[in-house]
């Protein structure tokens, strides 16, 4: 035959190593397109991104369309989220409000948002600081530090699973990890404080 | 006429291995220890290829003359068991040369001076420390010690592992996160000795070089002296509003320089970067522009590192390139 230019009994490996060479490929394409890894921030896009919408109380508020633009990638990326992770240590977030639980600093796992679960209140609390005690850190963090931040500390009191985590600690845990859901039920937490009638910090 | 040619090949295939990293250009008291050790290995095992290759030549040879004859039994077993002692006798020497050697590094005299190694993705921390904690000092990717006195090096990490590794003064020894080694450093001749993490810890491993610059003691003295006091104080306006800008944005957050209000401890120690000879581990040699050019955009130079790109205008970058040149 011809055509015939491998032998069936060398054609049958060879096609399984193509097989088995294109699936790792299409894994590691696949791994590529669901994560591609942005180190640097375009400034254009640092600065669009630092246009928060928030209600006039400062309470919830809509993200900036460039964050729907780049598909939310502080919420949905692990190589943002470990980051916010390291940022949390770094700038001593810790300090008031311990590893998630809270202590000087209300707690950020009890599923109780004074100023509404939203990543962009998050992300305005941080920059902004808040009234009795959360210190402002626009001029300590940049732009896309703010927002990987709030992406991480979302996390910590994340009420659904989510598919994208930060990465382990290298220290012993004190909670469960940052990807399991619900966080809250697991503690002993107080009970969280009461709806308010003007939603906000209580006074 | 072949060895001739053999060594002039061997002699250029190590023509690279001179200069300011190499296992070959050994300074240092446990690298000299060592190079003997790793020498004479070699010679012992070139020793015993040429007498096994000859023996196997004639051997060869002979076989070709004596068609099918028989070798006489005590023949035969006086030449396994002359092999056989041979190889013990080799072998147990090797295995005593190198106890012995090993011993000596281990042996660590009482150090003159204990430095604090930290190693982070994907620089170096040498934290010069001090019974007196006013003069103890950090400094980031270069290392200073005197000529002919033992250092001992507590080796820390703060992230994944990383090694240590001066090939001209001693061996790789590793830094774990959790665990503190150590490892003494003799420089046993003055010179810059150029020093890489050798264990791959990441995207930038590679830019993750140091220096080690042994000096005389009066020397290393006075660079301490200089190191222990604050960062110059700026006297243009240019410097002043580079010194007002490092404090007012975030630059103060990450980063210490002694004396002002920058207090920071996650990135490299500023106080002294100007007197530095290259920054961010190695990657750019310390002029005023390449300084100008890591802080207008740190991560296209050195992708994944941990400095985030500070907006700032062209006025405002010089400012800050002025005041870090000047901070000797």
């Amino acid at each position: 035959m011809p055509g015939k230019v491998l032998k069936a009994s060398a054609a049958h490996p060879l096609a399984a190593v193509l097989l088995f060479s294109s699936l790792v490929g299409l894994s590691a394409l696949t791994g590529w397109e669901r994560q591609p890894r942005q180190y640097r921030t375009d400034p254009p896009v640092a600065v669009a991104l630092n246009q928060l919408r928030l209600m006039p109380s400062g309470i919830g508020g809509a993200p900036p369309e460039i964050y729907f633009a780049l598909d939310t990638p502080y919420e949905t990326s692990a190589y943002d989220l470990s980051q916010g992770k390291r940022l949390y240590s770094w700038f001593g977030c810790a300090s008031c409000h311990g590893d998630g639980r809270g202590g000087a600093g209300p707690s950020l796992l009890d599923g109780w948002w004074l100023y509404g679960p939203s990543v962009v209140a998050i992300a305005a609390s941080i920059r902004d600081g808040r009234p009795r005690g959360m210190p402002a850190f626009s001029n300590r963090m940049t732009t896309d530090q703010v927002w990987q931040l709030a992406g991480y500390v979302k996390t910590i009191g994340a009420y659904s699973a989510s598919l994208a985590a930060p990465s382990r600690n290298d220290d012993k845990h004190t909670r469960p990890a940052e990807n399991r859901a619900p966080a809250a039920i697991l503690f002993d937490e107080a009970p969280p404080v009461p709806v308010l009638s003007e939603q906000g910090p209580p006074s | 006429m072949k060895s001739t040619s053999a060594f002039l090949l061997l002699a250029l295939l190590v023509s690279g291995c001179s200069g300011a990293q190499s296992v070959l250009n050994a300074e240092g008291h446990a690298a000299i220890e060592l190079r003997t050790l790793i020498l004479g290995t070699i010679l012992v095992c070139a020793a015993v290829w040429l007498v096994v290759t000859m023996a196997l030549v004639s051997a060869l040879v002979r076989r070709s003359d004596r068609d099918g004859g028989a070798v006489s039994e005590r023949k035969a077993a006086a030449a396994v068991s002359g092999a056989v002692g041979a190889t013990v006798l080799v072998i147990t020497g090797l295995t005593i040369a190198s106890f012995y050697t090993t011993r000596a590094l281990s042996e660590a005299p009482t150090p003159e001076l204990t430095i604090d190694v930290t190693a982070q993705q994907w620089w170096w921390q040498f934290n010069y420390v001090d019974q007196n904690s006013a003069r103890a000092f950090v400094v980031a990717n270069e290392l200073h010690i005197p000529v002919g006195k033992a250092v001992r090096l507590r080796l820390k990490s703060s992230d994944v592992i990383h090694s240590f590794w001066v090939p001209s003064l001693a061996g790789k020894q590793d830094l774990i996160p959790g665990r503190e080694n150590s490892l003494t450093l003799q420089a046993e001749r003055p010179g810059i000795y150029r020093g890489q993490c050798a264990e791959f810890c990441g995207l930038q491993h590679s830019h993750m070089a140091l220096f080690v610059i042994a000096e005389a003691q009066a020397d290393y003295e006075r660079w301490a002296e200089r190191q222990r006091g604050a960062g110059a104080e700026p006297t243009e306006p240019e410097m002043v509003a580079g010194k007002a800008l490092f404090m007012a944005r975030q630059c103060a957050a990450c980063h210490t320089i002694r004396g002002t209000r920058a207090a920071g401890a996650t990135g490299p120690d500023l106080t002294h970067i100007g007197s530095r000879r290259t920054i961010a581990a190695g990657l750019l040699e310390n002029t005023r522009g390449s300084l100008a050019a890591w802080i207008a955009d740190p991560q296209t130079l050195k992708p994944g590192n941990n400095m985030p790109l500070v907006p700032l205008t062209s006025d405002e970058l010089r400012q800050l390139a002025a005041y870090m040149e000047n901070l000797q």
